[in-house]
């Protein structure tokens, strides 16, 4: 990251079983946050504890899922072979999987319904068919904590809701952590245990209505933002723009989501 | 044919090489680094060049140029931004120096020719030993790295997080890239490296979406299109080259058309679709 100061001051804990959204607009730290608990990014001040200790790479109890997507030409494989390379894909040797591995790895895709889907090439399925691929994925080690990075971009409404019901069935059937960047707090309402909101280079840890209000995100970005709820969703206004997205997608993709 | 000394020789360097090009190309293709390959070939032209200038084999000269560009290509690695452009005046610097060190040396062209287009029919024992021994040694070095090889190939940010050394398996394949396409230049020269290396990799890539299949597939092509090429050549006395770059563009011809029509008939329509046709 250079020597940009991404994220200052924050002091906050996750406890386990919790599915946490992380939230913010985009180049908030969102990203940054979840590469610093697996290890990538260095914490330049203060203490950043995973599992009681400093975070390490190769840390077998984090699933990952981040947003980039495979490589173009790995694409033509299909879902499973490619999803079996990431399994002790670290290790030296032949990538042959032993039958533990295996059985693992059709379990996973089994959990969130995309056996029969894992036989296609990846460049071939849609993308809430390859999230759902990825996310069993990550689930491949008998991870204690899921790291997902806005597994719900390029996702029409239907299926960001599907992303969302499933992954909170399985943080709450195995009973681990999920941590789920998103810059949409909307589709995770009813799905979270707390919203920790990034912005303005601070964070907010807490139920969402104790951090989704005018008081606390005002005092994050040091302006005054608007909070308006409406039929049970949240709008973020900064003046009369939305938030969220006059951040994300406007500016960077060019195309106008509805939330 | 094959009471000929000289085609036994053909046959076994080219089915070592054909087998070897066949398996490194597929990792190649799968991490979209054909170009690399190409341009280390171009390399080696210069080594080998200049190798018959000092009087030492080309195939000596291929090595040491052809690992040098590799490693110079690893260390530079994915942060050189315009990787292409960067590649490319590499590749083109390369052939200048080549040209410049054929023009020194004068005494026959038909080494030059060799060099770039390939000389199996002139292949002795102590070549197809050593081809042997690169292979060898390729093919175990990779195996070696396979798997992380394959993990940060397909998904290189979850491999980082997983602690795949990243820098250390992009140079040590390049390292191995760098021996296939020594090995790959004895049979169809510098130039000609795609056929055997990009060639029956791509083509493979078409015909399945199965890692293994398409690693077994990458190699059979190649060795059809290596052995086919020298059948043919002896048939019609045409240069071997020609025959192995013209069944490699063939076969991956018939790859697109095959990945069209499987693409067009999905399995489970298959069987409702077939009737149609004889109607």
């Amino acid at each position: 990251m250079g020597s940009r100061v991404v994220l200052r001051e924050i002091d906050l804990e996750i406890g386990p079983r919790e599915l946490i959204g992380v939230l913010g607009p985009n180049g908030a730290g969102k990203t940054t946050l979840l590469r610093a608990i697996l290890g990538l990014v260095p914490v330049q001040n203060g203490s950043l504890m995973v599992f009681g200790s400093a975070p390490t790479t190769g840390n077998a109890a984090i699933g990952y899922m981040p947003q980039s997507r495979v490589t173009a030409d790995g694409g033509r494989l299909c879902g499973r072979d490619i999803i079996a390379a990431a399994a002790r894909g670290e290790r030296w040797g032949l990538p042959w999987l032993d039958l533990a591995t295996r059985r693992q790895i059709d379990w996973a895709l089994e959990r969130v319904g995309a056996s029969e889907l894992a036989r296609r090439p990846l460049a071939a399925m849609s993308g809430g068919e390859r999230q759902r691929l990825m996310l069993a994925q990550t689930l491949i080690g008998q991870p204690r904590l899921l790291l997902l990075d806005e597994p719900l971009v390029n996702l029409d409404p239907r299926h960001q809701g599907e992303m969302v019901t499933l992954v909170r069935e399985l943080q709450q059937d195995l009973g681990i952590t999920v941590l789920f960047s998103t810059h949409e707090l909307n589709p995770l309402l009813g799905a979270m245990d707390r919203v920790l909101y990034l912005g303005g280079g601070q964070a907010a840890l807490g139920s969402v209505d104790s951090v989704i209000n005018n008081a606390v995100l005002s005092r994050l970005y040091g302006t005054e933002i608007e909070v308006i709820r409406h039929r049970g969703r949240y709008f973020v206004m900064l003046g009369n723009q939305e938030l969220d997205h006059s951040n994300h997608d406007d500016f960077f993709e060019g195309h106008h989501a509805p939330v | 044919m094959l009471q000929y000394d000289f085609m036994q020789h053909a046959f076994a360097a080219a089915g070592i090489v054909a087998l070897l090009a066949g398996i490194v190309g597929y990792f190649l293709v799968l991490r979209g680094q054909s170009f690399a390959g190409h341009a280390l070939s171009h390399v080696g032209f210069a080594g080998a060049a200049g190798a018959v200038l000092l009087g030492v084999p080309p195939l000596w000269g291929l090595i040491g140029f052809t690992l040098l560009g590799g490693f110079a290509m690893g260390l530079l690695g994915d942060r050189l931004a315009g990787r292409d452009v960067a590649i490319g005046m590499v590749l083109t610097i390369s052939l200048g120096l080549g040209l410049l060190f054929l023009h020194f040396y004068t005494a026959y062209a038909t080494q030059a020719t060799a060099v770039l287009f390939g000389d199996i029919l002139g292949i002795d024992w102590a070549t197809i030993r050593l081809l042997f021994g690169l292979a060898l040694v390729s093919l175990i070095a990779l195996a070696a790295i396979a798997r992380p090889l394959l993990f940060a190939s397909l998904q290189p940010e979850l491999a980082e997080a997983k602690g795949v050394p990243m820098q250390w398996v992009g140079f040590l394949f390049l390292g191995i890239v760098a021996l296939t396409v020594s090995s790959a230049a004895q049979i169809v020269g510098v130039l000609m490296i795609f056929t055997l290396m990009v060639g029956p990799a791509a083509a493979a890539f078409n015909m399945s979406s199965k890692l293994a299949s398409g690693i077994l597939l990458s190699a059979l092509l190649a060795l059809a299109e290596a052995w086919g090429g020298i059948a043919l050549a002896y048939q019609t006395d045409w240069p071997v080259s020609f025959w192995i770059s013209a069944l490699s563009g063939l076969i991956y011809l018939l790859s697109i058309v095959y990945r069209g029509w499987r693409d067009h008939y999905p399995p489970d329509l298959r069987a409702s679709a077939l009737p149609n046709i004889g109607v």
